[in-house]
């Protein structure tokens, strides 16, 4: 009750009051429709409609954006998104459906847009008005992100944009789109320029999204097709030519490690019961069966409970000891592990719930006699998504390997 | 009870802990280690307590062993975090000591409550030395399994596995009585006391197992009455748990970082190691898991100071997450360091050696893991 309350500044502490206070009176409804498991799943509006809302009264509230500057639409308080974060996952509140939004784009435009730039779009992505996307990865620019190929060509004072973006979350719905692409084909680096491009106005007028569909069956990433789009400069961050430095700023923020705190909602509250959680595997083997008796009176399955346990306190444990320069080896050494360390446990997670379920994990999220809804090996496949998305767990060990510990780089 | 705001670990324990680290680099890099405890690599060599006195005495000077002795008994009365710090530093230096068995021995005696125990707390603060004699030979860390037997003021019987006997003023016994189980303390120059030095493949600690033929005892001597030991020693535990998990998370550290810099210099191929991913990223998963043990060791620090309802729980994740460390560093810093990582003169076995004896020292990571099912899940029911 009491764990993060006894680290608060005054500041967080009265924040936290007003969260709790407001979270305890103002609910999100329940849902006419199933809801994905996270927002990169949002597959129909309806979905999207009822997770806008609750977005919405969350930073009405002045839950979301707290930490950014006031003129940006932000709440301009100090360090209070985490305590927002914490009271919104212990209230078991829904997730924030714009999350490529909010976690991706809003501190890079915070960092590297021209002030107007910033005052016009962060309101409208706080709040949810606009729904945005993250044009990096391409068809032969996955782990190799700075060969993107899409072409930005200067032609009477303006850009023509042509080219084809993949695995793009949440494009269907989008507004807008942080867009990395080519300014220059004589230089791999040098030649990257960052643009933040509106795309659902330019549907069918240079923009086209075309769904893709995951292993899971869901929809929820697509292809975008750029046909001769024309924008300003005024979309520009940073200077031409600097889109690599840029999209570090996203990187680094995409796993965890950014110095904005990203605004979170959900995944909260009864942590036994939350597919994906590891404590949630104990609920799981205590109502399960291996031939005749309890699961969870296996002690292979209890050891590997036990494991995913042990993991999932270490990463938390973890995220605390991050803050605490004196018991860390290096600075970046946390930080960067983590979306690599929570990806792995989640999908571990997965496959230790899956030899729980035994026979039953067969069914799936249709069968009406699936356990858990069938929502375990839903989250399993799932699970790859993170795995491989913002650079794949191998890139990520490249990179420890390199920035922390100092090894030569490797091809 | 709540959690403290960043471990615990300010200003004070950061300036002891920098102070330890710069000592023991100074005064114990790793060749001179070497030099003093693998001078002599024959297995059928004499068995001997090899450490270094003059240091011993340079470390009592620092106040190492009045860290966590309460004030009331003489000492400094800090934080089981400040400790760990330490005991890190001592695991990073593969330090030969008694160190950590008289730390462990403080932890046992601040839960005894009596006049004994007191008093000895305040001789360890001045520099005396102490082990725990509470295992059996079957090697059972149950506190209620004990091969010890007092009965008419005489110990019979015998302990097994103490840890650094050879460096010890005092032992810790644990002995059955008609009445439950008691703690004594026993000095090493007692009557009727044998200390027989077993043979141990790490070379940076000495162990040995105890003969109590009529030893004397008086109730001066009586450190926690009889029927108590059990509920002390399970008091003391998770503390015991976190210190060799520390330890291990230090040594790990040297394994890690002294892999990666070899990593750097040598080269096949015409590509330094680090180059090939078959090495970088298993070093980085080695990286991962020392966070993970270093992580959760602090977390149960904290919670032995301030939450006591979570001090099992949360020493069972630091020692089964250390254990696993102690053998994996292990494994890829003698595998990547190829045939020069098979020799004796390779200081890496040195290491190696010191972390196979944790990981298996009061319970190896399953055994952790089997005790935490039965806190989380509750007992297997059939």
């Amino acid at each position: 009750m009491s764990e993060e309350r006894s680290k608060d500044s005054p500041e967080q502490a009265e924040f936290r009051t007003y969260c709790r206070d407001w979270l305890n009176q103002h609910d999100a409804g329940v849902p006419a429709v199933r809801l994905p498991q996270s927002a990169i799943e949002i597959m129909h509006s309806e979905q999207l409609d009822y997770l806008r809302n609750w977005q919405r009264e969350a930073y009405k509230a002045g839950m979301i954006g707290c930490d950014y500057p006031i003129a940006e639409g932000g709440g301009g308080r100090k360090d209070c998104q985490i305590i927002a974060n914490q009271e919104m996952a212990r209230a078991g509140k829904p997730f924030l459906p714009n999350i490529l939004g909010l976690g991706m784009a809003a501190p890079t435009i915070h960092f590297h847009a021209k002030q107007a730039l910033k005052e016009r779009l962060l309101p409208g992505l706080f709040s949810c008005e606009d729904i945005w996307c993250q044009g990096f990865s391409e068809p032969g620019a996955g782990s190799d992100l700075a060969n993107v190929q899409t072409f930005a060509e200067r032609k009477g004072g303006k850009w023509v944009i042509n080219g084809h973006k993949v695995w793009t979350s949440l494009a269907h719905f989008a507004d807008w789109m942080i867009l990395l692409l080519r300014t220059d084909k004589s230089s791999k680096y040098d030649g990257l320029s960052y643009f933040v491009v509106p795309i659902k106005s330019a549907l069918g007028k240079g923009v086209t999204v075309r769904p893709l569909i995951k292993i899971t069956g869901e929809t929820g990433f697509n292809e975008v097709f750029f046909n001769n789009l024309e924008i300003t400069d005024d979309y520009l961050l940073e200077d031409i030519g600097k889109g690599w430095q840029v999209a570090q700023t996203t990187l680094l923020h995409e796993r965890g490690a950014g110095p904005m705190v990203t605004p979170s909602s959900g995944r909260g509250g009864d942590k036994e019961n939350v597919v994906g959680d590891a404590y949630a595997l104990i609920n799981l083997a205590q109502n399960s069966t291996r031939d005749d008796k309890c699961a969870a009176d296996d002690p292979l399955l209890r050891d590997q409970i036990m494991q995913m346990i042990i993991r999932q306190e270490g990463s938390k444990q973890g995220a605390r000891r991050a803050k605490v320069a004196g018991l860390c080896e290096h600075p970046m050494r946390l930080p960067l592990q983590s979306k690599l360390v929570m990806s792995e446990i989640r999908q571990d997670c997965g496959a230790v719930a899956i030899d729980i379920l035994g026979a039953q994990s067969t069914l799936y999220i249709n069968d009406e006699n699936a356990p858990a809804g069938g929502e375990w090996p839903l989250a399993y496949m799932n699970s790859y998504g993170v795995t491989i998305a913002a650079g794949a767990s191998e890139i990520q060990r490249n990179i420890l390997g390199e920035r922390v510990l100092g090894m030569t780089k490797s091809k | 009870m709540t959690q403290a705001k960043n471990f615990a670990f300010g200003e004070d324990e950061k300036m002891l802990r920098d102070t330890a680290r710069k000592f023991l680099q100074d005064n114990l890099p790793t060749d001179k280690l070497h030099q003093l405890v693998a001078s002599n690599s024959d297995p059928y060599r004499e068995r001997q307590c090899l450490w270094d006195k003059n240091l011993w005495q340079k470390i009592v000077d620092l106040g190492w062993t009045t860290v966590i002795v309460p004030e009331k008994d003489g000492g400094m009365g800090m934080s089981l975090v400040a400790l760990c710090a330490l005991v890190e530093e001592a695991g990073r230096a593969g330090l030969p000591s008694p160190f950590i068995a008289t730390a462990n021995s403080s932890l046992v005696l601040r839960e005894c409550n009596s006049v004994a125990a007191g008093q000895l707390l305040g001789e360890i603060a001045g520099g005396k030395t102490a082990s725990l004699a509470i295992t059996p030979k079957n090697g059972s860390w149950r506190s209620n399994d004990c091969d010890v037997n007092a009965a008419d003021g005489k110990l019979n019987g015998s302990a097994w596995f103490v840890q650094d006997a050879g460096k010890a003023d005092t032992f810790i016994v644990k002995t059955q009585t008609s009445n439950g189980m008691a703690l004594y303390a026993i000095p090493v120059d007692s009557k009727g006391l044998t200390v027989v030095t077993d043979a141990i493949i790490d070379l940076t600690r000495d162990q040995a197992h105890l003969y109590f033929n009529n030893v004397h005892v008086s109730d001066k001597q009586l450190l926690a009455t009889a029927g108590s030991a059990c509920s002390v020693l399970n008091s003391a535990e998770p503390g015991i748990l976190t210190l060799v998990a520390a330890d291990i998370c230090g040594a790990g550290e040297w394994l890690l970082q002294t892999t990666v810099e070899y990593m750097k210099v040598r080269e096949q191929f015409g590509h330094q190691l680090g180059y090939f991913q078959a090495l970088k990223h298993p070093l980085v998963n080695v990286m991962i898991m020392i966070d993970q043990a270093k992580s959760l060791v602090y977390n149960a620090a904290c919670a032995i100071d301030s939450e006591p309802e979570n001090a099992a729980k949360f020493a069972r994740m630091a020692k089964a997450s250390a254990s696993e460390v102690a053998a994996f560093a292990s494994n890829r810093s003698i595998q990547f360091h190829g045939g020069i990582g098979f020799t004796w003169e390779c200081f890496v076995h040195l290491y190696t050696k010191r972390q196979k004896h944790n990981q298996v020292l009061y319970g190896d990571a399953k055994y952790q893991r089997a005790k935490l099912a039965d806190i989380l899940m509750g007992p297997v029911t059939a």
